[in-house]
C-alpha cells in the first residue's frame, strides 16, 4: 500500500471533519494522520489526512468526499512537488550522565530544547516524517517519556495556491 | 427582512416557498411549535400517519410516483430514528425526499435529553446531506438548500434538524434568491468528446446492449431512450429500479436483467460486446460475481454521479451528465455517425437474442392441486388494472413476480424498494402516491410478511380517503427467505412460517382498518375479485390472495455466482452457448 496526502479543502462547518473522517472508516481506511486549519480564505479550512491505501479504491473515496456538500476541493499533493511537515514534542529521560549526549542528538537534528528538568530534557522537532522518525529512532534508547505528535501539514511548491481556484465552479471530472 | 415572525412560522413559509402541497408526518414535543402554524397553512396539507416510517415512505411514494420532492415530519428521538429506515432507503434508490424532524432545544443538545438523539449524526451516512438548525434566522435558508439539494444531480434525502428553541424564537424571514453552495455543483451536461467517442463505439459494436438503471427514470429520459434504441436498434434492459423507462411490449426489450432477471437480459449482458450503461450502477444483484460479468464487453457508462463510475467496473468511456442529456447528446451523436456511412449492423446478435427470448420466456406452473398461484394473480392483477395503474411493491418473491409478470409502459407507474430491500415499503409508498396522484389507480403489491410492518398506514388511507387497493400475496411465510431455506438449507424453515393463512384474519383486519376486505383462495375467482376491488373507489381495497407457498422466482442466478450459471427452473440451465 502506499501513503497519500490528499489536501482537502472544506467549508468552516460544524460536523465536517465528522462526515470525512466517517467516510474513511465505513471503507475501511486508517487514517494515518489527519490535520485542520484555516486557510488564508475566510470561512475555508484545510484538512490534511495522510492515508495508506492503494490508488483505486482512493479514487473511490476521493469520489465520495468530492459528493460531500460541505467539500469544496481536494488535492492529491505528491510527495515529489510538495513539502509536508509535523510537529513532534518528545520529553526523553535525560540525567545528568546523558543529558549532553541528547542536548548534541538534538543539535545535529536541529531540534528545539524547549524544557529542561533534572531528569529530563523535551525537545520540539519540526520536519518531514523521515526526519522525526529517524530523531525519535535515535532517542528511543534514552527512553521516551512522552511524545507528541501533530497531523501532517502539506502544500504544495510553486506559485500556485490550491483555494484560489476552488471557489470557481468545478470542472468537468470526466 | 419582513415582518417578526416565529421560526416555526418561518419554516412553514419556507416549506410553501418550495412549492411543499404534502407533509407527512406525526407531532411530538420537539416539533410542536411547527405543528402551530402548520394547522393555518392554506397550500400545506399535513397527512398524519400512524408511524413516522410510514411517513417517510409516504413521502418517497409520493416522489418516486411525481418526480416532485417528497416531504416528512416528525419529532425528536423516536420520531426521527423511526425515519432512518425510508431515508436509508431513498439514499439507495435515490429518492428526493426532505425530512423535517424537531430537536431538544440548542442548550439541551448534547446532555442526554428526554428524546434526544443525535439524529444529524445518525443520518450522516444515509442522506445526500443534512442540516442541524439552532439560529431561527437559517431556517430559510436551510429549507431552500435542502430541496435544491434533494432535487438535483443525483437525487436523495436531506435532513433539516431544527432546535426546539429556533422553532420558538422570534425571527424575520428571508427566502433566499440563490442558493449559495459552493461544494455542491453537479455536473449535468455531458462532455461532448466522450459522447462522440462513445457514438463511434457503438456503430462499431456487434453485440451491444443497452443497460438501463433507475436514473432514467429520475431524469425522465424515458422519451429520450426510446429514441435512442430504435435510432440505433440496440436490444434493452431495463433494471429492477428502470422498470418502466421503456415499454415492456417493446420488441426491442429484453427485460429485467440480475439475480431475477430474464434469461435473455442475462444472457444479453453475459454476452455482448459493448454495454451501455445509462443511470446504472452495476449493483451486485445486477452483475452476479463480478469477475465474470459480461467477460468480453467493453463499458460505456454515464451516470450523473462521478462516483458510481468505476466503482464496481471499469469503464472504457466514463460520461458524467443528467441522462436525458446524455441519451439525447448520444442520439445527435450517433445520427452523425449515421450520416456519414458508419451504421452498426447488430442483425444476428438482435436475431440470437430473440430467439433467446422465446426459447426461454418468463413463466409458471400452476399448482397441481387447485390452489392460487402467486404468479398468476399478480399477472392478472397486471392486466386487469392496466399500463396507467401504478404499482407499490414491497420486498420478495412478490416484488420479483411484480417486477417480472406485470407489463410496463410508462415511467414512474412501478415503485419499489430497490437498493434498501426494504420490507413495509408498499403500503405507505402506495399512500403516497395517491396522495401525488389521486386520479391514478395506485396498488400496492404486497406480501404476508411486509403487509404486517406497516399495515397500521391504511388507517391514514382510511382516513383521509386515500383509496389505494392493496393486493395481499398471503403464501402465509415469508417467502423470498423460505425459497433460499429450500434451495440453500436444505428445506429446513428455520421461523420463515408466518401461520397468516390463519393469523390474522386479514379481511376482518382490513375492516376494521375502515377498508374494504376481499379474500380470494382459486384461480377463477381472480379476474372477478379484482374487477371488484377496481369498482370500489370509497375506501380502500385489501384482497387476500391466499397463494400456495412453494411458489418460487424463477429465473435465478445465486448469491455470488456467476450470471453463467443462471437456472430458469430448479437445476435448469439455459443453453445459450449452443447458439452460438
Amino acid at each position: 500500500m502506499t501513503r497519500h496526502t490528499l489536501s482537502v479543502l472544506v467549508e468552516d462547518q460544524p460536523g465536517v471533519l465528522a462526515r470525512i473522517s466517517a467516510l474513511f472508516s465505513r471503507r475501511g481506511f486508517n487514517i494515518e494522520s489527519l490535520a485542520v486549519g484555516p486557510t488564508e480564505v475566510e470561512g475555508v479550512s484545510r484538512i490534511t489526512i495522510v492515508v495508506a491505501v492503494e490508488d483505486q479504491p482512493l479514487e473511490q473515496v476521493t469520489k465520495q468526499l468530492n459528493k460531500l456538500i460541505n467539500v469544496l476541493k481536494i488535492v492529491e499533493l505528491e510527495p515529489e512537488s510538495s513539502v509536508g511537515r509535523e510537529l513532534v514534542l518528545v520529553k526523553v529521560r535525560a540525567d545528568q550522565e546523558t543529558r549532553s549526549d541528547v542536548l548534541q542528538i538534538a543539535d545535529v537534528f536541529r531540534a528545539k530544547v524547549v524544557d529542561v528538568a533534572l531528569e529530563t530534557v523535551t525537545m520540539e522537532i519540526t520536519g518531514s516524517r523521515d526526519k522525526t522518525e529517524a530523531l525519535l529512532r535515535i532517542l528511543e534508547p534514552f527512553g521516551i517519556k512522552e511524545l507528541a505528535q501533530s497531523g501532517i501539514v502539506a502544500i504544495g511548491r510553486g506559485p500556485r495556491s490550491i483555494s484560489d481556484r476552488a471557489l470557481r465552479p468545478a470542472e468537468r471530472s470526466a | 427582512m419582513t415582518d417578526q415572525i416565529t421560526g416555526a412560522q418561518s419554516l412553514v413559509r419556507s416549506l410553501e416557498r418550495a412549492g411543499v402541497d404534502v407533509v407527512f408526518g406525526i407531532p411530538g414535543g420537539a416539533i410542536l411549535p411547527a405543528y402551530d402554524p402548520l394547522m393555518d397553512s392554506t397550500q400545506v396539507r399535513h397527512i398524519l400517519t400512524r408511524h413516522e416510517q410510514g411517513a417517510g415512505h409516504a413521502a418517497e411514494g409520493y416522489a418516486a410516483a411525481t418526480g416532485r420532492v417528497g416531504v416528512c415530519m416528525a419529532t425528536s428521538g423516536p420520531g426521527a430514528t423511526n425515519l432512518v429506515t425510508p431515508i436509508a432507503d431513498a439514499y439507495m434508490d435515490s429518492v428526493p425526499i426532505v425530512a423535517i424532524t424537531g430537536q431538544v432545544p440548542s442548550a439541551a443538545i448534547g446532555t442526554d435529553a428526554f428524546q434526544e438523539a443525535d439524529i444529524r449524526g445518525i443520518t450522516m451516512p444515509i442522506t445526500k446531506h443534512n442540516f442541524l438548525v439552532t439560529d431561527p434566522a437559517e431556517i430559510p435558508s436551510a429549507v431552500a438548500a435542502a430541496f435544491h439539494i434533494a432535487a438535483t444531480g443525483r437525487p436523495g434525502p436531506v435532513l433539516v434538524d431544527i432546535a426546539k428553541d429556533a422553532l420558538q424564537a422570534r425571527t424575520g424571514f428571508a427566502w433566499p434568491e440563490q442558493i449559495d453552495l459552493p461544494g455542491y455543483r453537479p455536473v449535468t451536461r455531458p462532455h461532448a468528446k466522450q459522447v462522440r467517442e462513445a457514438a463511434r463505439m457503438i456503430v462499431e459494436a456487434k453485440r451491444p446492449v443497452l443497460y438501463v438503471g433507475g436514473g432514467v427514470i429520475r431524469a425522465g429520459a424515458h422519451a429520450e431512450l426510446r429514441r435512442l434504441a430504435e435510432l440505433t436498434g440496440i436490444p434493452v434492459t431495463t433494471t429492477l429500479m428502470a422498470r418502466g423507462a421503456f415499454p415492456d411490449s417493446h420488441p426491442l426489450h429484453l427485460g429485467m436483467p440480475g439475480m431475477h432477471g430474464t434469461v435473455a437480459a442475462v444472457g444479453a449482458l453475459q454476452k455482448s460486446d459493448l454495454i451501455i450503461a445509462l443511470g446504472a450502477r452495476f449493483d451486485d444483484r445486477v452483475t452476479g460475481r463480478l469477475d465474470t460479468f459480461a467477460p468480453d464487453a467493453a463499458v460505456i457508462h454515464a451516470d450523473i454521479d462521478p462516483a458510481e463510475i468505476g466503482k464496481n467496473r471499469t469503464a472504457d468511456v466514463p460520461i458524467v451528465g443528467d441522462a436525458r442529456e446524455v441519451i439525447a447528446d448520444l442520439v445527435a451523436a450517433v445520427t452523425a455517425e449515421h450520416e456519414a456511412g458508419r451504421a452498426g449492423d447488430y442483425a444476428e446478435w438482435v436475431a440470437q437474442l430473440d430467439r433467446m427470448k422465446a426459447t426461454y420466456p418468463l413463466g409458471y406452473d400452476h399448482p397441481a392441486d387447485g390452489t392460487l398461484s402467486p404468479q398468476y394473480v399478480i399477472e392478472r392483477l397486471g392486466q386487469i388494472a392496466g399500463p396507467e395503474a401504478v404499482i407499490a411493491a414491497g420486498v420478495g418473491q412478490h416484488q420479483m413476480w411484480a417486477a417480472q409478470f406485470i407489463g410496463y409502459e410508462l415511467p414512474g407507474t412501478w415503485l419499489n424498494s430497490g437498493g434498501a430491500g426494504t420490507m413495509g415499503y408498499a403500503v405507505p409508498a402506495a399512500m403516497g402516491a395517491k396522495v401525488g396522484r389521486p386520479d391514478a389507480n395506485v396498488w400496492a403489491v404486497d406480501g404476508d410478511g411486509c403487509f404486517q410492518m406497516t399495515n397500521q398506514e391504511l388507517v391514514t388511507c382510511a382516513i383521509n380517503e386515500i383509496p389505494i387497493k392493496v393486493a395481499l400475496i398471503n403464501n402465509s411465510s415469508l417467502g423470498m427467505v423460505r425459497q433460499w431455506q429450500t434451495l440453500f438449507y436444505e428445506s429446513r424453515y428455520s421461523n420463515t412460517d408466518l401461520h397468516s393463512h390463519r393469523i390474522p384474519d386479514f379481511v376482518k383486519l382490513a375492516d376494521a382498518y375502515g377498508c374494504h376486505g376481499l379474500r380470494c383462495e382459486s384461480p377463477e375467482q381472480v379476474d372477478a375479485t379484482i374487477e371488484k376491488a377496481m369498482g370500489l373507489d370509497d375506501a380502500p381495497v385489501v384482497i387476500d390472495f391466499v397463494v400456495h407457498k412453494d411458489a418460487m422466482v424463477w429465473p435465478m442466478v445465486a448469491a455470488g455466482a456467476s450470471n453463467d450459471d443462471i437456472k430458469f427452473a430448479r437445476d435448469l440451465a439455459p443453453t445459450w452457448d449452443r447458439e452460438e
